[in-house]
């Protein structure tokens, strides 16, 4: 019979134009006056009276608010997160890379220090440009010193600004996602919202002491 | 008296939003006819099987991911078959459970992109496809919960996968499974009665069975011809012992009966997903780094493993000197090989199917050039 497929089909078209949209405005979501008023935390009676003109905006659909992008803390982004009193410098993280980005160049941090000692990093590159975003050197760190945040937006008008450098690693906000990291799981940690403040909440297990290192590379062989 | 027509040499691709990423055709019409075609690809070389020599058995898990990127679970999972074979792993269970529920979840995504595109290329401009696309956007989700990564996950790993998936997991896996058969409804109800999906699709590119097991060709372009070849079934590979599924089969062979079995097909992986959330067994889900260090050395010789992928056996052979990396690997890429009756398909038909014959072998350029 001609034409009952096709109708059939229209039927499902129909009810998919009165199913709510699935698709999200990005970077940032139009909203009337009440999403207006919300973002700036006043009901939409105040927000009128107090600023007529952001409301004549919101009325006319001009205003917008920010999304927040919904992901799964196990995201892995680009913001990485660094424990810089957990490095040991090993340079596993490099060596599992597999396009090499990594840079590490470090030096003995005591003069006459033993081969194993303390050694302190001078090199920590990461030329994010050419990251894929595997995850491997976070699986490969031994003292679980590097991390992967959930940030993703990171575009940046010049090459050389995508590298991450040592003292951005430093200074970065200690966000790290759950990957590999089941312990931040137990405590459903949301690394949209959290920040660690000690680091030893991060870790499986604790960066052996200077001592067990030399013990363990340079007594012992 | 007959109008005097003369062949017309058409160049199409390789950029073209119907060809499906960066290949090319050079065919040769006379009026609406297709007389001659000549494919073109290699515009997507990437050199993987030559990256793969130098690196370590775990860093290929991420350049598999690049080959068929539509389908990167079912790509992990035959490279690492091939290495749990070189190096003669055990594989944790539990590993084991959550590989297949992935790379099941992984043929759903495919088939639905496989159905979205074709309806594209039939002219069905968007709707469909985004149909398709909206249900494997909730599939990606799965998977940026389990692995966080949405496209090119390197969830698996020699021995298992790595990372047990998070407690949110499961009822998300079961509120998705059943938008899935939803949506497959949906879908069918749409499509499958669709008089204009009919008669552009009917008896349209058929193939003889014969002809194509001839050329080797496996996957829904096999089964749509009536031929029960279904490495799940015939070689077993991880549980799929443990698991009963139908292979659904028709026998017309034409485009719609290739589009039908890949339908079908994900509604039996659902079937499969179930059984496997049934069967999973707590554990650990890699064994542990003394058994299966980081850095595995294979003893010297070879191994082929392959899966049933998405689109067909999808292979990975790899030979081994010893090293740290393989010392060659070779992909048997399933939609290179369907691409081979390309020319069979398409000669005598016309214009106006060109691409949805091509949208029918369903492949997938970066695997084709790898």
């Amino acid at each position: 019979m001609i034409g009952l497929g096709l109708r059939r089909g229209f039927v499902v078209t129909f009810k998919n134009f009165l199913r709510p949209a699935v698709t999200e405005q990005y970077p940032d979501r139009h909203v009337g006056l009440v999403g207006a008023a919300k973002e700036a935390g006043m009901n939409p009676f105040q927000f009128l009276v107090k600023k007529p003109g952001d409301s004549l905006k919101a009325i006319a659909g001009l205003a917008t608010v920010p999304v927040a992008v919904e992901q799964s803390p196990r995201f892995r982004g680009n913001e990485f997160t660094f424990f810089e009193d957990r490095c040991t410098a090993c340079a596993s993280c490099a060596k599992y890379c597999p396009l090499g980005i990594i840079e590490i160049v470090s030096v003995p941090g005591k003069i006459d220090a033993q081969e194993g000692e303390s050694y302190k990093l001078e090199v920590f590159d990461i030329d994010i440009g050419r990251c894929m975003f595997c995850g491997l050197c976070v699986e490969a760190c031994p003292y679980d010193a590097l991390h992967m945040g959930s940030q993703f937006e990171r575009s940046k008008y010049v090459r050389d600004e995508l590298i991450i450098t040592k003292e951005e690693l430093f200074d970065a906000e200690k966000r790290p996602s759950s990957w590999y990291r089941p312990q931040f799981e137990e405590n459903t940690f949301d690394p949209f919202k959290e920040t660690i403040v000690d680091h030893h909440d991060a870790g499986r297990h604790e960066r052996p002491s200077d001592e067990d290192l030399k013990k363990k590379w340079v007594d012992e062989r | 008296m007959a109008i005097k027509t003369q062949p017309v040499t058409v160049n199409l691709g390789p950029q073209h939003p119907s060809t499906h990423g960066v290949f090319r055709m050079r065919v040769m019409f006379d009026g609406e006819e297709i007389v001659d075609v000549e494919p073109i690809f290699g515009y997507l070389h990437r050199g993987s099987e030559k990256l793969a020599e130098e690196r370590t058995y775990t860093q290929i898990v991420t350049l598999t991911d690049r080959m068929d990127y539509v389908s990167s679970m079912l790509n992990n999972q035959a490279y690492i078959l091939a290495v749990e074979k070189l190096a003669g792993i055990e594989p944790s269970p539990r590993g084991v459970w959550l590989r297949m529920i992935a790379s099941e979840l992984q043929r759903i995504a495919s088939h639905l992109v496989a159905t979205g595109f074709l309806l594209q290329d039939l002219g069905a401009l968007g709707t469909p496809l985004i149909y398709a696309m909206r249900e494997r956007e909730n599939i990606l989700d799965l998977f940026e919960m389990i692995c966080g990564a949405r496209i090119t996950n390197s969830y698996l790993r020699p021995g298992g996968v790595f990372m047990d998936a998070p407690e949110e997991f499961w009822p998300a896996l079961e509120r998705g499974l059943d938008d899935i058969v939803s949506t497959i409804d949906e879908l069918e109800e749409y499509l499958s009665g669709n008089e204009i999906v009919f008669s552009r699709t009917k008896g349209t590119a058929v193939l003889s069975p014969e002809l194509l097991i001839n050329a080797s060709i496996t996957g829904p372009m096999l089964r749509a011809s009536g031929v029960d070849w279904d490495l799940r079934h015939r070689a077993p590979y991880d549980y799929y012992g443990r698991i009963t599924f139908e292979r659904k089969l028709h026998t017309a062979s034409d485009n719609y009966a290739r589009y039908w079995v890949r339908v079908q097909e994900a509604r039996e992986s659902v079937k499969i997903i179930r059984q496997c959330i049934e069967q999973i067994e707590p554990g650990p889900v890699r064994p542990s780094f003394d058994d299966v260090p980081r850095l595995l050395r294979p003893p010297a010789g070879d191994a082929y493993a392959a899966i049933e992928g998405s689109k067909g056996e999808l292979g990975f052979y790899l030979v081994s000197d010893g090293g740290i990396s393989p010392y060659r690997m070779h992909v048997r890429a399933s939609s290179l090989i369907n691409l081979t009756l390309l020319r069979d398909m398409l000669i005598g038909g016309q214009f106006g199917d060109l691409f949805v014959t091509f949208g029918s072998v369903d492949l997938n350029m970066g695997e084709v050039d790898r």
